[in-house]
Formats: C-alpha cells, sequence, structure tokens
C-alpha cells in the first residue's frame, strides 16, 4: 500500500512536470486538456470512493450524492465568482447575472465568501449540514433500502429545481461560470492547472487513506455488520443511526470537496450536476470497480469516465448505449465489478495449473 | 335617433313574416353613396326591418353585398340574390364588385344589427350578443339596451343586459344612477367588471361617498365570486394532474408491489406508449385518413401491448434475475431506460414529435361561473378512472390478480400452494408496463413527446407510491390525487417551482412519520 501511494504521489509530480516544463512542440509534453481531464476524474474518484463509503460498506445506497459535489462545487463557485470582482461584462461589483435581476445588494447568504478561507469552511460545512439533518431524519425513521435512494433522489432533484431558479441567487439556468483568478493567481495559468491537479491527487490520496483507516476500525466492522443485518446490530446494543449517520455525513463532505476542486478545473458549475441521472452514474462507477474495496471504485471512476470521453467523441450516437449496457452487465454479471473478474480469471488459472 | 331604433325594434317583430321588398333608392345609396349617405341608409332601411333587411345588412357587414350595374345582390346559401326584391337571380358575373365600407359605417351598422340580435328569437343568439356587449359595452348602444331589458325573459340573459347597462351607467353624472349600477354589478364575474368597481371606490374617480360605499361592497362580492371560481379552477387543475400522475403510478405501484422492484424504466414506458400512439397516428394517416378522428381510439390496445412487450421482455431477461437485490434492480432498470431512451432517439429522431388533438379532445365545456374547462383534461380524468376500473376488476376479480395479490402478499407460501410465482410476475410486469403504455396514450395529447419525455415523471410517481405505500392501489390512488390537488392549491401563491419543491419536502418529512406510506399492510416483521 505503502509503495502503491508513494508511485501514485510520483506519477502526480512526473505528469504536472511534463506540463510546466516540457516545452508544448515535444512529444514529452502533457496537454492542457489530459492535465484537466485527469484532475476532473480525480474529483470524480474522490466521490466515487465516499460514495463506496456508504454503499459498499454502509449498505446505503445514495442517489444524492451528486448534490453534494454540486454544494461543495456552488460553496467554492461563490468565491470564485467574488474574485471576478469588476471585470463582468456591466463592471459591477456584484457578479452579471445579479445586475441582471437588478439586485442592488448580495443576499445574505453570500456574506464572507470573499475570503477564502470562509468559502472553504462553506465546502464542507454546507453538504455535511444537509447530509446531517437528511440523515439523522431518515435514518431515525429507519429508512432503507430502496426507500432512501428514492427520497434522496428526490431531495437532489427538489435542488436541481430550486437552483435552476434565477430568484435563488446561484445564477439560476447558467450558474457560475468565467472564473477569473484564486488568490490573485489566474486560473487559466498552467502552473494554477498544475496546481489544482495535484491538489486534487493529494486529496484523493487523503480521503483513500482516510476511508482504508476508517473501515479498518471498530467503527468501519460495526457499519460494515449494519450493512449485513442492522436488526442483530441493534439487538447487541448499537445504535445503527449514529454509524451510519457519521459515515453519511463523511461521505457527503468528502463529495462537498470534491465538488470544490472541480469547480475551478472545468472552469463552470451549474444545476445541471444535480440532475438525478449524474447521481446514479456515480454508483455506476463504484459498482463498475467493485464495492467494499476501496481502490476498485477510483479505477472505475477512471474506467468510466475515460470510456465517456472516447465515446462523446467517437460514437456519440452510442454512448448512452453503452452506459445502459454497463448498467445491466455489471449488476447482472459482475456484483463484484472488474476486482471479481481478476479474481475469478487468477482462481481458474491456478486451478489449472 | 333614439326614436329610430326603438321603432326597429317594434317592427322587428311585426315584420318578421313580410316579404316585401326593400326601398330601392335606399338600397342605391347603400351600394353606390358616400359615407354618409350610406348611414342614412342603414337607418333608413332599419327602420322598416324585415328578414330580408337584417340579410342585406349582415351581407354588408362580412363585405359580401356585391354591385353589378344598377343590380345590388348578396348570395343565400349560395345562390345569388337581388337585394331590393329578395327574388333569386338567375346569372351574375364572376367576380362582381362588392359594396365597401368604412370605419365609421361598420361601427354605425354593427351597433344596429347587435341591437338587431338582442332582440333575436333564437335564446343561443340573444345570450351570445348579451355577453359580446357585456364583456365590451359601447355607450352608442345604451338605449337599444334599455329597450331589450324590457322585452328579455330569459332571467340568465336579462342579468347579462343589466349588468351591461350598468357598466355603461358608471359615467352617468346622476349619483342614484350610479349607485344602482354599482349594486347590479356586484353579480358579475368578469375582470374586467372588477377593475371598474375598483375605480369606484376610489375618491379620486367618485365623489359621492354613498356609491364608493355601494361600490366597495360589490366589490367585495365579485371578489368572492372570482375567487371561488378560482378555487373551483385549481382544483380541477388537481384533479387532471392528479389523475395523469395515478396513470403513471398505478402500473408502478404494481411492479413495486409485487416484486419489490423499484422499476426506474417505468417512465420511459410511458415514453413508449406516446411513441406508440405517434406510429399509429402516421398508420392512420397513410392508410385510413377517413378515419384519422378515431386514431387514438386504436392506439389504446397498440401502445399497451407495445409496452406489456417490451416489459415483459425486461422482465425475462434482466429483472428476473435480481431478485432480492433492489439496489442493483434500480442501478440496471436505470441501465434499461438509458437504452429505451437512445432507442427512441435513433428510431423518431431527438426532436420532440407532433401529435394531433382529435376534434372530440380539442376545445373546452364552458359552465356557469366563468369556468371552462379544456376537454382533452375531461377525457383523461374519465379515462383515467376507466384504467383504474380496468385495473381493479383485473386484480380482485380475476385468476391472475389473486395470484398477484397472493404473491404480493407471501411470495414462498404463494408458491408452496402451487401459484406459478415466475409466471405471475412477469405477467403482473406487462400488466404494469401496459399501464404505462396507456398513460404514455394520455400523456401524448397534454404533453410533449420526446425520447426524454418519460424521466420527467420518474421522481413524481416514485412519490405518488412512496406516499401510497407499497402494493396498495387504493393508496396509489389517493396519494395521486392528493397531490395533484395540493401542488395546483400550492402553485396559486408560491409559483410552480416552489410549490414542487414544498411537495417533496413534505413527502420527505411524511416518509419519516409513517415509513411505510398512508396504507401501509399491517405486519409485524421487524424487517419488511
Amino acid at each position: 500500500m505503502r509503495s502503491a501511494l508513494s508511485l501514485f504521489l510520483a506519477a502526480l509530480a512526473l505528469l504536472s512536470l511534463l506540463h510546466l516544463a516540457v516545452p508544448a512542440g515535444s512529444a514529452w509534453h502533457v496537454s492542457d486538456f489530459t492535465i484537466a481531464l485527469l484532475g476532473k476524474i480525480m474529483c470524480y474518484a474522490i466521490v466515487a470512493v465516499a460514495m463506496d463509503l456508504i454503499w459498499g460498506y454502509g449498505g446505503i445506497l445514495s442517489l444524492g450524492h451528486g448534490l453534494f459535489f454540486a454544494l461543495g462545487g456552488y460553496a467554492f463557485g461563490m468565491y470564485l465568482m467574488r474574485t471576478i470582482g469588476l471585470e463582468g461584462v456591466y463592471h459591477s461589483n456584484l457578479p452579471d447575472f445579479m445586475v441582471f435581476l437588478d439586485w442592488k445588494a448580495y443576499p445574505w447568504y453570500w456574506t464572507g465568501t470573499e475570503h477564502l478561507g470562509w468559502s472553504l469552511v462553506l465546502v464542507v460545512a454546507v453538504p455535511a449540514l444537509l447530509a446531517a439533518v437528511f440523515g439523522y431524519f431518515a435514518f431515525r425513521s429507519r429508512i432503507k433500502g430502496v426507500y432512501f435512494s428514492i427520497i434522496t433522489q428526490a431531495l437532489t432533484y427538489a435542488f436541481m429545481l430550486l437552483f435552476f431558479r434565477n430568484e435563488t441567487g446561484f445564477g439560476g439556468n447558467n450558474g457560475f461560470t468565467d472564473f477569473k483568478r484564486i488568490l490573485d493567481f489566474p486560473i487559466t495559468s498552467p502552473g494554477m492547472r498544475a496546481g489544482l491537479f495535484v491538489l486534487s491527487g493529494l486529496a484523493l490520496a487523503g480521503t483513500l487513506l482516510l476511508c482504508r483507516a476508517l473501515v479498518a476500525s471498530r467503527f468501519g466492522r460495526v457499519l460494515t455488520a449494519i450493512r449485513d443485518a442492522e436488526s442483530r446490530v441493534m439487538f447487541l446494543g448499537y445504535q445503527p443511526l449514529w454509524y451510519k449517520l457519521a459515515a453519511w455525513t463523511l461521505s457527503a463532505a468528502l463529495c462537498g470537496i470534491a465538488g470544490a476542486l472541480y469547480v475551478p478545473q472545468v472552469g463552470i458549475i451549474n444545476p445541471g450536476e444535480m440532475s438525478p441521472a449524474n447521481s446514479i452514474e456515480i454508483a455506476i462507477w463504484v459498482a463498475v470497480g467493485g464495492r467494499a474495496t476501496l481502490w476498485g471504485p477510483v479505477l472505475g471512476a477512471f474506467v468510466v469516465n475515460l470510456a465517456k470521453s472516447y465515446f462523446t467523441v467517437a460514437f456519440p450516437d452510442y454512448w448512452l448505449f453503452f452506459l445502459g449496457f454497463l448498467f445491466v452487465m455489471v449488476t447482472l454479471f459482475l456484483p463484484e465489478g472488474i476486482p471479481g473478474v481478476v479474481v475469478r480469471i487468477r482462481r481458474r488459472l491456478g486451478g489449472s495449473s | 335617433m333614439m326614436n329610430k331604433f326603438w321603432m326597429m325594434i317594434l317592427m322587428i317583430g311585426v315584420c318578421l313574416t313580410a316579404r316585401a321588398g326593400l326601398d330601392a333608392s335606399l338600397v342605391h345609396a347603400l351600394a353606390a353613396g358616400d359615407s354618409d349617405e350610406k348611414i342614412q341608409a342603414i337607418q333608413g332601411l332599419s327602420a322598416n326591418p324585415s328578414p330580408l333587411t337584417l340579410s342585406v345588412l349582415k351581407a354588408l357587414s362580412e363585405d359580401a353585398l356585391f354591385v353589378n350595374g344598377d343590380q345590388v345582390f348578396f348570395r343565400q346559401s349560395g345562390q345569388p340574390v337581388d337585394a331590393i326584391t329578395g327574388a333569386p337571380l338567375a346569372a351574375v358575373p364572376d367576380n362582381p364588385d362588392n359594396v365597401v365600407i368604412n370605419n365609421r359605417v361598420r361601427t354605425e351598422l354593427d351597433n344596429l344589427l347587435a341591437g338587431m340580435r338582442l332582440v333575436d328569437p333564437d335564446v343561443t343568439v340573444r345570450r351570445a350578443a348579451a355577453q359580446a356587449l357585456l364583456d365590451a359595452p359601447s355607450v352608442d348602444m345604451l338605449p337599444i339596451l334599455t329597450r331589450a331589458i324590457a322585452l328579455e325573459s330569459d332571467v340568465a340573459i336579462r342579468s347579462l343586459l343589466l349588468q351591461a347597462q350598468a357598466r355603461l351607467q358608471l359615467d352617468n353624472p346622476d349619483a342614484q344612477v350610479r349607485r344602482a349600477a354599482v349594486t347590479v354589478l356586484a353579480d358579475s364575474i368578469s375582470a374586467n367588471t372588477r377593475s371598474q368597481l375598483q375605480s369606484m371606490t376610489d375618491p379620486a374617480h367618485e365623489p359621492d361617498e354613498a356609491v364608493r360605499h355601494a361600490a366597495l361592497a360589490s366589490l367585495k362580492s365579485v371578489n368572492n365570486r372570482l375567487a371561488f371560481t378560482d378555487v373551483l379552477a385549481k382544483l380541477f387543475s388537481g384533479i387532471s394532474l392528479g389523475s395523469i400522475l395515478m396513470l403513471t403510478a398505478l402500473g408502478l405501484a404494481i411492479t413495486y408491489g409485487v416484486m419489490g422492484v423499484i422499476n426506474m424504466a417505468h417512465g420511459e414506458l410511458l415514453m413508449v406508449g406516446a411513441y406508440a400512439t405517434y406510429a399509429t397516428q402516421g398508420w392512420f394517416r397513410l392508410h385510413w385518413p377517413q378515419h384519422q378522428q378515431s386514431y387514438l381510439l386504436a392506439a389504446l390496445p397498440v401502445a399497451f401491448a407495445s409496452a406489456a412487450l417490451i416489459g415483459m421482455v425486461l422482465e425475462r431477461t434482466v429483472i428476473r434475475w435480481l431478485y432480492g437485490r433492489p439496489l442493483e434492480t434500480l442501478l440496471a432498470t436505470w441501465g434499461l431506460s438509458l437504452g429505451l431512451i437512445q432507442c427512441a432517439r435513433l428510431l423518431f429522431g431527438a426532436q420532440n414529435v407532433e401529435l394531433a388533438n382529435p376534434d372530440w379532445m380539442s376545445g373546452a365545456v364552458a359552465l356557469p361561473w366563468g369556468l371552462s374547462l379544456p376537454w382533452n383534461r375531461i377525457d383523461i380524468i374519465v379515462f383515467s378512472l376507466l384504467v383504474l376500473a380496468l385495473v381493479w376488476v383485473l386484480m380482485n376479480r380475476t385468476r391472475l390478480g389473486l395470484f398477484v395479490r397472493a404473491v404480493t402478499q407471501n411470495r414462498p407460501m404463494a408458491g408452496c400452494l402451487g401459484v406459478p410465482t415466475g409466471r405471475v410476475d412477469t405477467f403482473a410486469f406487462g400488466l404494469g408496463a401496459g399501464i404505462a403504455g396507456l398513460g404514455g396514450v394520455a400523456l401524448s395529447q397534454l404533453t410533449n413527446v420526446g425520447p426524454d419525455m418519460g424521466q420527467g415523471y420518474i421522481v413524481d410517481s416514485f412519490m405518488v407510491v412512496v406516499l401510497g405505500g407499497v402494493g396498495q392501489l387504493a393508496g396509489a390512488v389517493w396519494a395521486a390525487l392528493g397531490l395533484g390537488i395540493v401542488s395546483k392549491l400550492l402553485e396559486g401563491w408560491t409559483g410552480a417551482v416552489i410549490a414542487k419543491i414544498i411537495v417533496l419536502v413534505f413527502i420527505i418529512v411524511f416518509i419519516q412519520r409513517r415509513p411505510q406510506g398512508l396504507f401501509a399492510l399491517k405486519g409485524r416483521t421487524l424487517d419488511n
């Protein structure tokens, strides 16, 4: 594990070095596109690991992780909008969409977002708080299984509708875009790009380490036990509510961090990120990579998203077929995802030799 | 002038039987004179009214009075008729000149004709004329109106006429008249009247205190009546929305109830039904254009069969293998829905397709209190009740229904007693999918038909099932109606989006209180 980690960190350093130091004409140069794509997928991988924590180990399928991801993105996007300053189309202190709505001042929930620190607090706190409140009531009523999945989907859907409204104060349909800088550094410079890329990689590594420590701990074992037989765990004197709630809230907070890293790299956040379809796609990353393994979801996120960026360019008509096929095949034939296949092949080879 | 009108109205009754010709000089003045002469001729002719006068004036107002040398004529059911004698004409030129009138003449003419219609022997003509007058009263009509009120025997029309008169009298210099007029307007249901009454309560506009007082009282009563109509209209659209929700959720309630399967592709089965309707329409256009109007009826079995078939295939090939793993089923059916959407896109194109409403689905029925209900919504409410009745009979009066209910309650025990649970699953899934197909036919008449149409309904129909309780048809029905009405009433004062959010939040909170839904089956197991 330690060697895998150092290998990963070395790869991060190498890629950003190749991006920054090697001139654009060289065959060794790593392009803007590659850096942005890999950075983006690493953010997705964080979400996948967070999803795995709650689904693979907790047995709770959330169809709302896209919401937490987008909330984190919006929280950091507020800071990014503030740093545009007077350079908007209307040269106003307010973002263009507020000028358009004829608002004279920032609404109260934008207070303090001009400070990087506060917006970073919001990135974690908003999704975590929402998850904690929602999860407390849901788990307390012992809502589980598909019921829980469906109401998380309803929650996501409700938020999407809310954010689509212009009057909500988050740019409506168009969301936030046209970011200029973070802490006075221009956002499109190669240095900033590489910096965000490395930061995403570090966040992914941190997430993996944290989750590994968690699932190996007593807490993780109780969580797994709840997944397999909640009633028995309850009769043994544990209160499943707090275990589930802690894992659920942590998972949401991790999604928020991933969203915050994602937004400056893709340069836009809009309510489309909250669409129910996005949240379900997260589940397929985890399923492809294999649930209840931590590196599996990372693999799944990479495989599915690389396939997506290939298909949507090469065969745009067939991407949905492929994705749908993936959903069906993985659930029907690969309940353990790709690692399951590897294990099966290895076992067969071992048996024959 | 007033005397002339009165005379005319008196004469209409007298002269209806008369078949005398018209004054030739007046008709020629009408056809060839300048505007002043024309107005004089119109007044002269109407002083001595007969059916022929009415026909000539009507033809004139419709630009259908023609001149050919000395001859003035119009067409009566295609046959040219001489305007002076009323006798049929043998030959007329193909492109005769029509008599042209300017706006001044037209106003005069229209007022006259409206006045004639107000005393028409036909009640429906009179009612329409009175309503038109009430919507846009003109001061010129006041004398004729007063006369018509005296003659009118129908209570409803009389009330309309009185209101029209009252609207015209609001400017009367006599405060007494104004006050009486304001009082009469208390019976009104029109928003125009409301704004007029509103201005009558304003001291700047209305000097007399008593009139202002009366206007305030009338305004209150008008407001109450309008609010009542508004609530009725909202209730109707709520029931309409409820019927759609019910159609979309009934099938889901069956599949979820029987198999505990969350079918995320349910919305796409609606889409299949809608596209089946589209295909049927295309087939009718091609092969049976004379029966175009009834394509919708033919679409019902087609939509049911195609959606049921697809549903059964999905059940056999995919869902069957995932029993006992509801979360995986959810993901797999989501994958299936993506595939179905893309199929529709490739087969029918990504754009929405055009579906025609048959005549019996278009238009609206007018009710008292100014309420008007569109036929397509009424038809769909009736249709959803029929579907509900069908499902009820299937579930409660047939062997298949008995099996389905048995499997819902206790799968292993039903299997032990010889119920072929596997086949029941397939049929139940087919039934649920077929009902979704029927829902798709209904939706095709209300909304856009496109590949993505199903996605918008999936959250709503799940909410209905979750609210109603698993496997409970009654629950689904009440939940659908309740959700429909509540969201429409909320929409009135919060706007559509906020109403939707409130409803979703309400359901989320509700599930906390009663996790099993409104109509839960009572059981004693810990894990459901």
